[in-house]
């Protein structure tokens, strides 16, 4: 049987410049996409790390509540609430909410005092992409506890024209 | 953004002394991320609401740093034990010199 491999004969210098233009091209596109404005979980990560300063986070505590399917990522209601007695000498004195999906990873932080009567915030956020939601409460006491939610988003918002 | 906007207070007008009362503050703003651009390309500066402030009768009892991540017209639902009769006053800041302020009175018994 005659097999013939039918390569591409003439690989001039022409041919090898528009390959690399091309490349070029898909290299730089990749580069400039609006995927790489989003933050990556290491972004989010060292949020977290600022708040709590080194601190050690235990898991529990908050609890965070978004939708498990959001239509519209503009406008997605958020409920963050801690078990808390909130009295005087225990009392939830900040908390953070973190987008790990974000451009930017910080949604809001929260000061609350003694005279709140309970640790519960609702609100309303952004979300670009589908994520998960982290919330973070420090305590009177100086202790940091951790809750979060995940969410499916199918229309993202921060990346649109306008 | 304008300098100043329309703002509003949902909460109860009286109040049994102790109880924990429901506070929503809306303000009227497009909070503008800073990440989105034009058609052109141009990218959109940052304008948003930063700062929350609730005092009752000038104490501050609650404090709300936004980001870029609350959405336009920022909601904020939160609570505040009713002590004493009295005003609580709302104060929002914002880029570019925004600043808006609301008050709501409350009797206590």
């Amino acid at each position: 049987m005659n097999m013939k491999f039918d390569l591409p004969t003439k690989m001039n210098r022409r041919t090898w410049i528009q390959r690399i233009q091309k490349l070029t091209i898909l290299t730089l596109g990749a580069w400039f996409s609006p995927a790489f404005v989003f933050a990556k979980k290491e972004d989010a990560d060292e949020a977290i790390q600022k708040i709590a300063s080194g601190a050690k986070i235990q898991d529990g505590k908050v609890t965070l509540i978004i939708p498990p399917l959001v239509e519209n990522g503009n406008l997605v209601v958020l409920k963050v609430s801690v078990d808390s007695p909130m009295t005087a000498n225990d009392y939830v004195k900040t908390i953070h909410v973190i987008a790990e999906g974000n451009p930017l990873p910080n949604v809001f932080t929260a000061y609350l005092t003694p005279r709140s009567g309970a640790a519960s915030i609702t609100t309303r956020v952004r979300l670009a992409d589908s994520q998960r939601v982290w919330a973070i409460a420090q305590m009177s006491n100086g202790s940091f506890w951790q809750g979060s939610a995940e969410t499916f988003v199918t229309l993202s918002a921060c990346t649109e024209m306008v | 953004m304008s300098k100043t906007s329309r703002t509003s207070i949902t909460m109860p007008s009286t109040a049994k002394k102790g109880t924990i009362i429901e506070i929503r503050a809306i303000a009227q703003h497009d909070m503008e991320s800073g990440f989105r651009y034009t058609e052109s390309g141009k990218s959109i500066p940052r304008d948003i609401i930063r700062t929350f402030t609730c005092l009752y009768n000038d104490v501050e009892v609650f404090k709300a740093d936004f980001y870029s991540g609350i959405g336009a017209n920022p909601l904020i639902i939160f609570t505040t034990i009713a002590t004493e009769s009295g005003t609580l006053q709302f104060k929002w800041l914002g880029d570019d010199d925004y600043e808006a302020v609301n008050q709501a009175r409350i009797t206590v018994s």
